[in-house]
This record gives structure tokens, C-alpha cells and sequence, in this order.
């Protein structure tokens, strides 16, 4: 009986090993199911799972003349740094996946980052604008534009369109993306208007609800605009005390406020304000549209964009996989050829914009899109702006 | 300037009035049982997702009837509802068979039953009002209050019930106990997280959006009422447990838990109160808490309770003075900080300042040194 048991258990061991080697791709996706940012995770997973079902659906991806079906496993990080850690070690030693898409956000990008270049598998982040998750890291690659890019076309929008002359940044300091971009977009603000125009430059950690000191600090300096590059379940907290406090000026937000989650949370408060993002889903058109109505009559909701850009990021993927021209069986082999075809993709038409790797850095050139919340709630494309 | 300090002593004081909330039920609970109750935090936690609850329930947004339903069907479920939850009290606060002559201890569920019965006709009514008035809101409001503090004070209640009182008939080390409050406020976050989804809750807005101003200074009349209410609870704890009868029993439960029965206190009785007023008190600081911060999730509660832990040692855990000084102290220290010096020092220094005072008097503000007796 114990013999049996023993028996079972390696066959059920044994059994995913044996599942790869067959014919199938296997995918893994290190994103947040759970934590600060479930919406994230959820609006990924949902993405993928449609991309898998449209390639599966027609027969699987052929790769050099033999058709492979997609298998996607999806590991929580629960948006914690060492979580993200853990999930890609478990994708890439325990599930043997080919390649992982995510983690989504760079405090969670930049260590998974540093794992994937050690174990040499391409790692491939949909929504993570942090220069250093890409930096001196052949195995990493992104689908989105960069914070030293984002910084300077909010800084630009501020002067430009907001008519800003000083400028007031909120930002939690415990966390990669917000302190990066919060950075970037003081020096870039400053370059602009001179030292000190940057009147207010408050911090909080993660976790933190109340920040009614920080913003009495902010509204005392009387900045022309408040820059918060926050997530989408703390924005609605900051406006809604800021407005509370008396501020009556605009609030710009990045591209971490583009959840579909946003508005459920904040209300009326976040009508309105403008933020820099990805993709603008009201008055979408071509492609872009065609998978925006295939999700919402899906999962009855509009894709945010960390659901475009997944899409982009596993399509990217999937693509080079079919650029790699056969699939040799040996994972190590089969990662580095697939490095490799990643580095040399160009143009690839995604539903976000045009992507090309320069062969040397895993960061595309992309345009970034200025959105308004308008008064019913939606992402409207306001303007476009291209490095 | 005196309007940016005034700004920020509001500012504090509001943080403050939470801090205290929470701080007056660790402080009563390890009052009388000389428990440290880990729990707290989450059950603050848990009253906050009531009060959400009940609040979209009053507002009749809720999916459980549809609102177009009959109201013969809306108060056969409101009956039912009732029927469950005064069950689930009286289960929870049942004692065994009593010898004869002796007061039976059953009032606070008649009390959560005429609570209950009230919540169903506010609801039943409530489905006919129209949430665009303020005074509409404000009736949501008054319904949402009683039945959130009496929904978490059974929670509380319950976990006493279920995970410390087996302890305490065994007679176990208060260590355990304190180990498996740790563990209740794990499963309670935990088991809201399975339940319920990792998605936060937008908690709906109650009171409407007035802000007064105060020379440049402005509260919204959220703040206010947290802070109104702190003080209220505050004065109320201090005469029941200085004044009345129960208070009495309560201090002597705490002076010495094992004479007591022999004096004819009812030992039983007097913890379930306790653990009913704390997480009640828990229960308000959840609903006041949601509708400032307004962003629901599991977790809200780990950091917070911690912060009024601290605040309650720091006051002199089990004095109802010290947990209220200890908690509006805390929160001015953290104002303070992040006015004066960069608010990513604010915890660093806020508590090493804590740390310096429990260094200087040990047992806190208006703590008394124990004896042991021998």
C-alpha cells in the first residue's frame, strides 16, 4: 500500500515535467492575484487567459512547422518585492517555464528581474516603467515606456496644458516605481521653472491612509498642481483628503492610476484630473477596439491598460517564440535562442503602439497617452505624446 | 503659521481619536483578563467591513434582495435575518442551566434583538427612500451605527467564546492566550481575504461633504464626528466602569479573578461585557475609520492596531485615561514629526520618543507598578 502511495506521489510529481516536454509551451505569469493591487493581477490573468483560449481555440502557436498548445500558470506575488522574488523562482526552477511575463510593477520587476538574468530566462514585464528593471540585464525585457521618459511628459503636460508654474509631489517613499518617477519628475519640473519650483516633496510609506500632515505641508507651500504617482487604491484616499483640506487645484497622476479599479474607488473625486498612461480605451480604434470588445463581452468590463499591455507582452512573447524557428526540448538551449529572438524583435504591432528592441536594452520606444477622466467616469484620450 | 498648526492639531487629533478607540478596547480587555488582545486590530478590521456591509444593506444597494421585491418578501427576509443573528448571540452568550434564584445574564441579546428589529424596519422603509438628500444619508447613518457596533461586538464576543475561554477553564499560561489571539487575527484577515476577494471595498459615502472652517483651518464633519465621538466614548467608559455596578465587577475581576466567583460575581458575565464594550468600541472605529479613509481591505487593520497597542501601553495598558492620552499622544507626535522633519521619519522618531518615555516610566502615563503577591 505504502509502495503505491510512494508510486503516486512521484508519478504526480513527475507528471508536469513530462507534460512540457510534449507538446506544449508553457508560460509562466508572476503577477498579483492578491495584496495592495489585486485588480492588477486579475485584469492580467484575464488577458492572458483570452490570448491563450484565441491561440489554443485555432490549434495552438506553430513554431517551425509543428503546432504547440499554450499552457499558462499564474503565480500570486501578492504584490510584495520578496513574494515576487519566490514566484519566479518557483516558475523558472519548480515549473520550468520557457519564459515569464511579469511582475507587473517595478517593486516587484526589479528583484524578479535580477533572478530571471541569474537563471538566464527571459522575463518579460507588461507594466513596469522603472529603468533599472531592464538595466544591464540581457534576460529582461518590457512592453511599456520608461519613468525617465513618463517623468518629463507629465512635467511638460503640467506647464503646458495645466499652465503649473510650481509643483507639489506626494509619493511613498518605500516603494521603487512612485520614488523613481516622483524623482524624475522633480528634476525634469525644475529643468523647466528653475531649482525650488518643486515647492512641496512629501513622502509616506506603504500602507499609510492618512496623510492630512503631509498635504496641510503641501497646500501650505500653494503648489499650481499636485503630481501623485500612486497606485489606484491609495489615489482615491489622496484626492479625497486633499479636497477636504481645502486643495482646489489639479491633481496629475502616472500611468499606476490607469486601473479599471480606479473610479469604483474614487468616485466623483477623481473626475476631472488627467494622468499619463498607456493606452486610452474610450474612442479606441482598429485592433485596439477589436480587443477591447472582445474582453468586455468577455469578462464584462473595459481593459485597463495593464490588461492591453499584457496582451501585448504575452503576444510579444509568442512571437518570438514562432521568430526562434524550432523548439529544441532542452530548456537552457531553448531560453537562450528565445533571448535571443526577443533582443532582435522589431516592430512588433501591438494593441498599444509599435514595439522594437534596439538589440541592446529590453526597453521599446513607445509614445505615452494623456488621459482625462471625464464626467462619466471614463479614460479619454486627451493627447499623445512621442519621445 | 497658527493656521498650520491648528490645521495639524486637527489633523492629530482626528488620527488621534481612532488611535484611542481602538487603544480603550486593548485596554479594557487586558483590564480585567490581563490579556493582550492581538485580535483587536482585526476585529477593527472586521467592524469597518460591517459597517460597509450594513451601510450598502440600508441603502438597499445590496445584491442579497433585489430592491423591486415585494415588501412581503423584504420582511420575511428581514425577519429571518433577525431570527439568525439573535440565535447566533444568545448561542454565543448562552450559559449553562442556572441553580435556581440566580439572574440569568441574557440582556444583551434582548438589547441586539431590539437593535435588530429596528435595523429590519429601517430597512424595509429605507428600500422607498431616495439617497440624494442628505438626511436620507443620515438615516443610513443612525441604522448603520447601532448595528455595526452590535454585529462586531459578536464577533468579539465569538472569539472569545471559541478561542480563549477554552483556554482559561484549562487554566493555560497567559502566554498561549496571548499566541492564539496572534493566530484569531491572522484567520480573520485571512479568512476575509478568501471570503470576500483580495478587491478593495469602496466604503459609501454617509455623512455628506460639509467642511468648517476653523480661521484658514477646515474639518469636514467626518473628522469631527471621529473626534466628537473618541471624547463621548471615552466619558462613557470612565462612568461605566467607575460608576456602575458592572464597572465595579469588572475592576474586581481584575483585582483578583479568582475570588471573585466566590463573591458571587458572575465571572462569565462580566468578561463577555468586556469583550462586548471593546469590540463595540471597535466596531465604531471601524465605521468612522471607513468613512474617512474610505478604501476597504483586509489588512487595514494589522498597522493600525499596532499603533494603538502601542499608544495603549504607552498610557498605562488597562487605564482607561492612559489609553485615551496614549493614543491622541501617539498621533500628535506622528503630526508633529511629519510637520517639523520629513514625514519618512515619522514612525523612526514618533516611537523611539515612545521608547524614551516607557524607559523613563515603565508601567506608562497612568500605569501603577504591580505587586506580586507572595
Amino acid at each position: 500500500m505504502k509502495k503505491l502511495l510512494v508510486a503516486l506521489l512521484v508519478a504526480a510529481f513527475a507528471f508536469p515535467a513530462a507534460a512540457f516536454s510534449a507538446d506544449t509551451i508553457k508560460i509562466g505569469f508572476n503577477i498579483p492575484l492578491t495584496g495592495d493591487i489585486p485588480k492588477v493581477g486579475e485584469m492580467s490573468k484575464d488577458a492572458a487567459e483570452m490570448l491563450k483560449e484565441k491561440i489554443n481555440g485555432a490549434g495552438g502557436l506553430e513554431v517551425g512547422g509543428k503546432k504547440y498548445m499554450l499552457d499558462f500558470v499564474y503565480v500570486d506575488n501578492e504584490a510584495k518585492p520578496e513574494s515576487a522574488v519566490n514566484a519566479a523562482l518557483k516558475l523558472i526552477e519548480g515549473e520550468k517555464v520557457l519564459a515569464m511575463v511579469g511582475p507587473q510593477g517595478s517593486g516587484r520587476a526589479i528583484p524578479a528581474g535580477e533572478i530571471a538574468n541569474n537563471n538566464k530566462t527571459v522575463m518579460m514585464s507588461a507594466w513596469s516603467t522603472n529603468p533599472k528593471t531592464t538595466q544591464d540585464r540581457p534576460y529582461v525585457f518590457r512592453a511599456c515606456f520608461l519613468d525617465d521618459f513618463q517623468g518629463p511628459v507629465a512635467a511638460k503636460f503640467a506647464t503646458e496644458q495645466l499652465k503649473a508654474k510650481t509643483a507639489a509631489v506626494l509619493y511613498d517613499v518605500a516603494s521603487d516605481y512612485p520614488k523613481g518617477l516622483a524623482e524624475f519628475f522633480k528634476k525634469d519640473f525644475e529643468k523647466l521653472h528653475g531649482a525650488g519650483s518643486v515647492v512641496a516633496f512629501e513622502t509616506f510609506t506603504t500602507k499609510d491612509v492618512d496623510f492630512s500632515a503631509q498635504l496641510t505641508k503641501i497646500l501650505k507651500a500653494k503648489p499650481d498642481v499636485l503630481f501623485t504617482p500612486q497606485y489606484y487604491n491609495e489615489v482615491p484616499l489622496i484626492v479625497k483628503q486633499a479636497r477636504e483640506l481645502g486643495y482646489k487645484g489639479p491633481i496629475l497622476g502616472s500611468d499606476s492610476w490607469g486601473s479599471a479599479e480606479l473610479m469604483a474607488l474614487c468616485g466623483d473625486d477623481c473626475k476631472g484630473q488627467y494622468f499619463v498612461t498607456h493606452y486610452a480605451a474610450a474612442g479606441a480604434k482598429g485592433a485596439t477596439k477589436e480587443f477591447i470588445d472582445a474582453f468586455n463581452a468577455k469578462f464584462k468590463q473595459i481593459p485597463d491598460d495593464v490588461g492591453a499591455l499584457t496582451w501585448d507582452a504575452t503576444g510579444m512573447v509568442l512571437a518570438a517564440i514562432k521568430k526562434m524557428g524550432a523548439i529544441s526540448g532542452d530548456l537552457a538551449k531553448d531560453r537562450t535562442a528565445l533571448r535571443d529572438a526577443m533582443a532582435t524583435m522589431r516592430d512588433f504591432d501591438g494593441i498599444t503602439g509599435k514595439m522594437s528592441y534596439d538589440g541592446k536594452t529590453g526597453d521599446p520606444v513607445k509614445c505615452a497617452v494623456i488621459v482625462k477622466i471625464t464626467d462619466k467616469g471614463e479614460f479619454a484620450f486627451h493627447e499623445s505624446v512621442c519621445p | 503659521m497658527l493656521d498650520t498648526v491648528i490645521q495639524q492639531a486637527l489633523n492629530a487629533l482626528q488620527l488621534g481619536s481612532y488611535y484611542s478607540l481602538i487603544a480603550l478596547g486593548y485596554c479594557l480587555v487586558y483590564g480585567v483578563l490581563l490579556l493582550i488582545n492581538f485580535a483587536h486590530g482585526d476585529i477593527f478590521m472586521v467592524g469597518a467591513y460591517i459597517a460597509f456591509f450594513a451601510a450598502t444593506f440600508f441603502m438597499g444597494q445590496h445584491a442579497l434582495i433585489p430592491p423591486a421585491s415585494p415588501i412581503s418578501v423584504k420582511l420575511v427576509f428581514a425577519g429571518f435575518f433577525a431570527l439568525i443573528l439573535t440565535a447566533a448571540l444568545s448561542f454565543a452568550i448562552k450559559k449553562k442551566p442556572q441553580a435556581a434564584g440566580q439572574k440569568s445574564y441574557s440582556y444583551p441579546a434582548t438589547l441586539a434583538g431590539i437593535f435588530i428589529a429596528f435595523t429590519a424596519i429601517v430597512y424595509v422603509w429605507g428600500q422607498d427612500i431616495k439617497l440624494d438628500t442628505g438626511a436620507d444619508k443620515l438615516m443610513v447613518f443612525a441604522a448603520t451605527l447601532p448595528l455595526t457596533m452590535v454585529l462586531t461586538s459578536v464577533v468579539g464576543v465569538f472569539i472569545e467564546r471559541v478561542a480563549y475561554k477554552p483556554l482559561r477553564l484549562k487554566g493555560a499560561n497567559r502566554l498561549y492566550v496571548v499566541i492564539t489571539a496572534l493566530m484569531m487575527g491572522i484567520i480573520l484577515e485571512y479568512g476575509n481575504l478568501s471570503l470576500l476577494g483580495a478587491n478593495r471595498l469602496s466604503f459609501p459615502t454617509l455623512l455628506p461633504r460639509v467642511i468648517f472652517d476653523v480661521g484658514e483651518a477646515k474639518i469636514s464633519i467626518t473628522k469631527l464626528s471621529a473626534i466628537l465621538a473618541s471624547f463621548l466614548v471615552f466619558s462613557l467608559l470612565q462612568w461605566i466602569v467607575t460608576r456602575t455596578k458592572l464597572g465595579m465587577a469588572m475592576r474586581a475581576v481584575s483585582y483578583d479573578k479568582f475570588a471573585v466567583p466566590l463573591m458571587g460575581i458572575p465571572l462569565d458575565a462580566v468578561i463577555v461585557f468586556t469583550f462586548f464594550l471593546g469590540s463595540s468600541m471597535a466596531g465604531l472605529a471601524g465605521l468612522l475609520y471607513a468613512m474617512n479613509f474610505p478604501v476597504l481591505d483586509p489588512f487595514m487593520g494589522a498597522l493600525v492596531g499596532w499603533k494603538a497597542f502601542v499608544a495603549a501601553v504607552v498610557g498605562g495598558i488597562g487605564d482607561i485615561r492612559g489609553a485615551f492620552v496614549g493614543g491622541f499622544l501617539l498621533a500628535f507626535l506622528e503630526v508633529i514629526v511629519a510637520a517639523v522633519f520629513s514625514s519618512e521619519l515619522r514612525d523612526l522618531i514618533s516611537f523611539t520618543i515612545l521608547l524614551g518615555i516607557l524607559t523613563w516610566k515603565p508601567t506608562g502615563l497612568f500605569g501603577k507598578p504591580k505587586t506580586t503577591k507572595i
